[in-house]
């Protein structure tokens, strides 16, 4: 394998690392991205679901070829067996305008969410890049970070066996949860237990459910400090997974062993229905890692723990920072500055944007990771949908007003976690 | 000498989340396969967390 450079090389083929590629190719800059897998895509570690407007803003339409199912709202179940649901059937005129402008129209029915084909996006959103003049590597792994005088110049990988050198002006790591390539630059990208959840899942085929909404299950002996979700995918068939947090799994009472017993305990959902995969994975609650650039170096994504910590949603929070991060690349490249402070641009740029909202859900995470099944009972005759869906936006102000009239026993509990 | 901790692999679902956590950053995925390098000090987080309980910590 003889050795390459290019002005960017992106470390993982994911969501983030397509967007970046695809924008900084765009800007006419020459991008390299490797892909330690032999398929881009597959296993996901995911259950994809998206809000249509984290597909709008990366400039990415809904196609049918990928989006598995249009979703319009959602239904939370309480301990209790109490349920409230999310009416989103309405899409906004600005959604519908953004969908049906230019020449490209949707082949399906416009919604508020979509739950995707994960392998057949992350294709897709490759191809785009490739379109733009990205070039892409597959089963190549990223090793190491090469150092000229102290400053990243590159990486060194292997490609079935073969080690050779990509030198860049700039890497990027987008290499996920199990992302490398970071530490060996020196940022600290390690998830803890107490801000990482232990993930599982099946598809499945057979199931009897309401396909058009999420459907999400809370309670302590369900899914300790976390939550269980059918993400439907088609009439009868749907993501199932769970997400515990990591500081609560332990053995006999890891995900899967939890998602088992949901399963059995509902026979009026799962009773004809069997997995056609099964999927497991860390997901990152943090909502961010310390800092994500350095000279010459830049993190997106799972990688950088750029994902929502209340529900773990992470695809559009991914794709947003692969395009902030091509932003503040192709600026630094064309002035040929690519240090620390001129790449901090991106991380500027996300910290006053989704940074203060990310800041404000870890705070909401850690209160809600305090309440008792009872507690959570009660929030069920108090808030609404609505509110549900303010609170995980991450405006929570109005919970004190509604917490002092309807629950004043929750009131310091939310004082502490939330002020 | 058999590397600790012992990677049952009928049970990875190879998602990588164990080398997510690792402290000691000595846990790599290449495909469907874990390696674990000299690094590790047996301290069992990944143990712990592995969604599918595919990692054992007393490895004979």
């Amino acid at each position: 394998m003889q050795n390459k450079s290019c002005d960017v090389v992106i470390v993982g083929a994911g969501p983030a690392g397509s967007i970046a590629a695809r924008d900084i190719a765009k800007a006419g800059f020459d991008v390299l991205v490797v892909e330690r897998k032999q398929e881009i895509g597959p296993p996901k570690r995911c259950a994809e679901g998206i809000n249509v407007r984290g597909l709008l803003n990366v400039g990415v339409k809904p196609d049918p070829r990928w989006a598995a199912k249009g979703i319009y709202g959602a239904v939370i179940y309480f301990p209790n067996g109490k349920s409230l649901k999310i009416d989103q059937r309405k899409v906004p005129d600005d959604v519908m305008d953004a969908i049906y402008s230019g020449e490209k129209k949707p082949a399906l029915e416009p919604a508020t969410g979509y739950v995707l084909e994960r392998k057949i996006f992350e294709k897709h959103l490759a191809a785009d890049a490739i379109r733009a003049g990205a070039r892409y590597m597959v089963k190549t792994c990223a090793l190491d970070v090469i150092k000229d005088g102290g400053k990243i110049a590159g990486i060194t990988a292997e490609q079935m066996g073969e080690k050779f050198e990509i030198r860049s002006k700039i890497v990027v790591a987008a290499d996920g949860v199990d992302s490398r390539i970071a530490k060996s630059a020196g940022i600290n990208t390690t998830n803890k237990l107490s801000d990482y959840h232990s993930g599982f899942q099946y598809e499945m085929a057979g199931l009897n459910i309401d396909p058009d909404v999420l459907h999400i299950f809370f309670g302590n002996s369900l899914a300790p400090k976390g939550y269980v979700w059918i993400f439907p995918k088609g009439q009868d068939v749907a993501n199932v997974g769970i997400g515990i947090l990591g500081s609560m799994s332990e053995d006999g009472k890891r995900a899967k062993d939890y998602l088992d017993k949901f399963i059995e305990s509902r026979p009026e959902v799962f009773k004809n229905a069997s997995a056609i995969e099964m999927n497991a994975g860390g997901v990152p609650v943090s909502s961010s890692i310390e800092t994500f650039v350095a000279d010459n170096f830049m993190i997106i994504g799972d990688a950088a723990q750029l994902v929502n910590p209340i529900h773990g949603g992470g695809i559009a929070i991914a794709m947003n920072s692969g395009a902030l991060c091509a932003k503040a690349a192709v600026e630094a490249l064309k002035e040929n500055d690519t240090s620390r402070e001129k790449l901090y641009a991106y991380e500027k740029k996300w910290r006053e944007t989704d940074g203060v909202k990310m800041k404000k859900l870890l705070k909401l995470r850690a209160f809600l990771e305090k309440l008792t099944d009872e507690d959570m009972n009660k929030a069920a005759d108090i808030v609404s949908g609505e509110d549900i869906t303010k609170l995980t936006d991450g405006n929570y102000r109005f919970l004190f007003k509604t917490l002092l009239t309807k629950a004043p026993s929750l009131l310091s509990l939310a004082k502490k976690f939330l002020s | 000498m058999v590397k600790i901790p012992k990677i049952n692999k009928d049970r990875c679902c190879y998602c990588g989340g164990c080398v997510g956590v690792c402290p000691q950053n000595a846990m790599d995925l290449r495909e469907t396969e874990i390696r674990i390098s000299e690094n590790c000090t047996r301290c069992g987080v990944c143990v712990k967390f592995c969604p599918a309980g595919a990692l054992e910590k007393d490895a004979k």
